[in-house]
């Protein structure tokens, strides 16, 4: 029978099943970051062991600063944030993890360096601590994000109790434009689902606009799929895939390559397989997106004018639009390219790989900020990387600052929080009030456009920009 | 884990649609040992103003509420990250159960790991509950998890959705790794035949 591709993998790593129907399901990586300490607590007070050690892998990210790392931990001016990093490295070191910690040349946000290392394979099952751990899904895995008992349950058992989503397909026709880019088509997808929309789903994202992405577009496609309210997204494998993996230092060497590869060929869902829900799209329709409310399906083309609540006619959306739009202090019908923006971040999990820097970089080139703007890159290899092109210049001279890897403005655990009632044009993937601060007000967008937003020190659209 | 079979309790409306769990507790709370009381850190940016002083206004500051151990709310509730903080703080406030229109699949996993009935209910009929409980601040309602009812204090009786192994895991309280660790012989056997499938995972200085 032909099967979708979230069945293969579902079906490769069950190891059993309950009388209701969960499926205890094998986990290949459990990566962690400094949040479900109480995990390992609740262990140590149940005096079980990990099964597995070496299938945990722990990231020092959202708490490590972005500023003054050369004394690593001992650097780290808030005590609790302190004591989180040293927590996990102290876990680490106790229980045998594997450890990313502050200090490491390969340090950064779990959901960049997990792929970038090549632990994400195509068919494997890679659960975390973070609900963005779905970003691995890029290379054809089921991932997903879990809380802290789960966490608890995976590394006493490396299983974990699971009910299979619902395959949803949802396939982008077309071709993006230039100067659209994968945040955009995130962004456009979950305006149309609805932060609801994915619920109880995982979504398999297919179609020429998806194909044609890179591999770190992939992942910034699935990246944002849980903002839909879905378990997890997933691109099929193919040669990208293949070529991406192939160099990296946890990719299968010698014969096993050609085994591996021929495993993963068999994954992508079989012609013919059945979706439970199937949606399409037309990729060249996208333009650039900008939320402007406090929900990330509240968004709307940079071209755009911001909506009136009273024009939705859900009643429940239309409260929240409401309520949004005084938190955002944003007047329904504002051009979304008239809104002045105070500060501006260039990171996160969604958009702080190499090509995300290059597409900011490309748009501050020769320009100056007139509003101060972080970058934030989401690995220390990414950095290095970054300055070897010399990325790192464009942006000092343009006035942009230049900082070390970790979560950062996303969502602030670091200390690096955007002020009360100022506006943050930010590439991270989330708008909700305070996310990024009390009183903080959020508008997400793509790296370009983000980095068009500090040089203009307003909303603006990136197009023309690129275009001369 | 305590067991969860009927509970009797004030239950306090708060209708609203997509509540995210940055709101149900703020990230810079999820250093704090669970000896801190996370309790306190439940809604903290709507309970409280800038000055830390409670909104009067907000409803588990009303002295009608102050003792729910009931939450009702709309859509999606409990959307956004894997916190389980915000499981946490609404146990430690003395929220025994949710009752919703829907709820994010992390966040009602959470729940049941953690003694919390998540109780789901059509959206309109929601609405009716939260309509009556306004009306008469501090009612009570009554959960039957194994029959899945909610009883209105006027006796009107409504049948709820839940996972059915969410459910019995939480009418049982077992610890759910005491459970898998009886499939520990399964477990064993399918790791040998996945090594021998799938072996490059499985190499040197790799995944052992
Ligand atoms: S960058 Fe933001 S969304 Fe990504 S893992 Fe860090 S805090 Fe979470």
């Amino acid at each position: 029978m032909p099967t979708t591709m979230l069945r293969k993998i579902i079906d490769l790593h069950t190891v059993t099943r309950s009388g209701d129907g969960d499926l205890l399901l094998y986990v290949d990586y459990n990566v962690v970051h400094e949040g479900p300490f109480y995990a390992f607590d609740g262990l140590a007070r149940e005096g079980r062991d990990i099964l597995r050690p070496l299938q945990t892998v722990a990231f020092a990210d959202h708490y490590v600063p972005t500023t003054g790392r050369a004394r690593g931990s001992a650097g780290i001016r808030d005590a609790e944030a302190r004591g989180m990093v040293e927590r996990l490295q102290s876990n680490a070191q106790r229980t045998g993890i594997v450890h990313y910690g502050i200090d490491h040349p390969q340090q950064g946000i779990m959901h960049v360096v997990a792929p970038e290392l090549g632990m994400t394979h195509p068919g494997m099952l890679i659960v975390g601590s973070d609900s963005h751990t779905c970003t691995n899904g890029a290379f054809g895995a089921l991932a997903f994000g879990v809380g802290a008992s789960q966490i608890k349950h995976i590394l006493a058992t490396q299983t974990l109790w699971f009910k299979a989503p619902r395959a949803m397909r949802l396939t982008v026709n077309g071709e993006l434009a230039t100067g659209v880019s994968a945040k955009d088509l995130i962004l456009a997808i979950i305006a149309r689902l609805g932060i609801g929309g994915g619920s109880g789903s995982a979504i398999e994202y297919a179609g020429h606009a998806v194909r044609a992405l890179s591999m770190e577009a992939r992942m910034t496609l699935c990246n944002m799929t849980i903002e839909a309210g879905a378990r997890a997204g997933m691109v099929a494998p193919d040669e990208k895939t293949y070529e991406y993996l192939r160099s990296t230092p946890y990719a299968p060497q010698g014969a096993a390559w050609e085994q591996a590869q021929e495993f993963w060929a068999s994954l992508p869902s079989d012609p013919g397989a059945e979706f439970h829900t199937e949606i399409e799209m037309d990729g060249s329709k996208v333009a650039p997106m900008v939320t402007w409310g406090t929900s990330q399906d509240e968004a709307c083309g940079v071209d755009e004018t911001v909506p009136d609540p009273a024009s939705f006619a859900d009643p429940g959306r239309r409260a929240r639009a409401t309520h949004a739009l005084a938190y955002m202090a944003i007047e329904a019908g504002t051009p979304v390219s008239n809104i002045a923006i105070d500060r501006v971040f260039i990171g996160s999990c969604t958009n702080a790989r190499l090509e995300d820097l290059r597409a900011a970089a490309r748009v501050a080139d020769g320009h100056r900020a007139r509003i101060p703007a972080i970058v934030v890159p989401g690995s220390r290899t990414v950095k290095r990387e970054a300055e070897a092109e010399g990325l790192h210049e464009i942006f000092l001279r343009a006035g942009f600052e230049w900082r070390d890897s970790g979560c950062s403005m996303c969502t602030g655990s670091n200390g690096d929080l955007v002020p009360r009632g100022e506006r943050c044009a930010s590439t991270s993937n989330r708008n909700m009030e305070g996310r990024q601060g009390k009183g903080s007000r959020t508008h997400l967008m793509s790296p370009a456009m983000a980095a068009a937003a500090a040089i203009a020190g307003r909303i603006v659209d990136v197009r023309p920009l690129l275009r001369s | 884990m305590e067991s969860f079979t009927v509970l009797k309790a004030v239950a306090a409306p708060f209708y609203h649609a997509d509540v995210d769990t940055d709101e149900l507790i703020p990230h810079r709370f999820l250093r704090k040992p669970l000896s801190a009381g996370y309790g306190n850190f439940l809604f903290h940016d709507k309970r409280r103003g800038p000055d830390e002083r409670e909104d009067p206004s907000f409803v588990l500051n009303m002295p009608a509420y102050r003792q729910a151990q009931i939450l009702i709310s709309g859509p999606n509730f409990g959307c956004g990250s894997t916190r389980e903080g915000a499981v946490y703080a609404l146990r430690d406030f003395g929220i025994r159960a949710v009752i919703a229109s829907g709820f994010s699949d992390i966040f009602s996993s959470n729940c049941a790991q953690n003694g919390v009935v998540c109780a789901t209910l059509p959206d309109p009929v929601v609405r009716n509950l939260c309509e009556g409980l306004e009306s008469s601040p501090g009612s009570e309602l009554t959960i039957d998890l194994p029959n899945q009812q909610v009883v209105s204090s006027d006796g009107v009786t409504y049948r709820f959705e839940i996972d059915s192994s969410r459910k019995s895991r939480l009418i049982d309280g077992r610890d759910e790794i005491d459970v898998t660790l009886k499939h520990r012989d399964e477990i064993a056997q399918f790791e040998a035949a996945y090594m021998k499938r799938l072996p490059w995972l499985f190499q040197a200085g790799r995944v052992t």
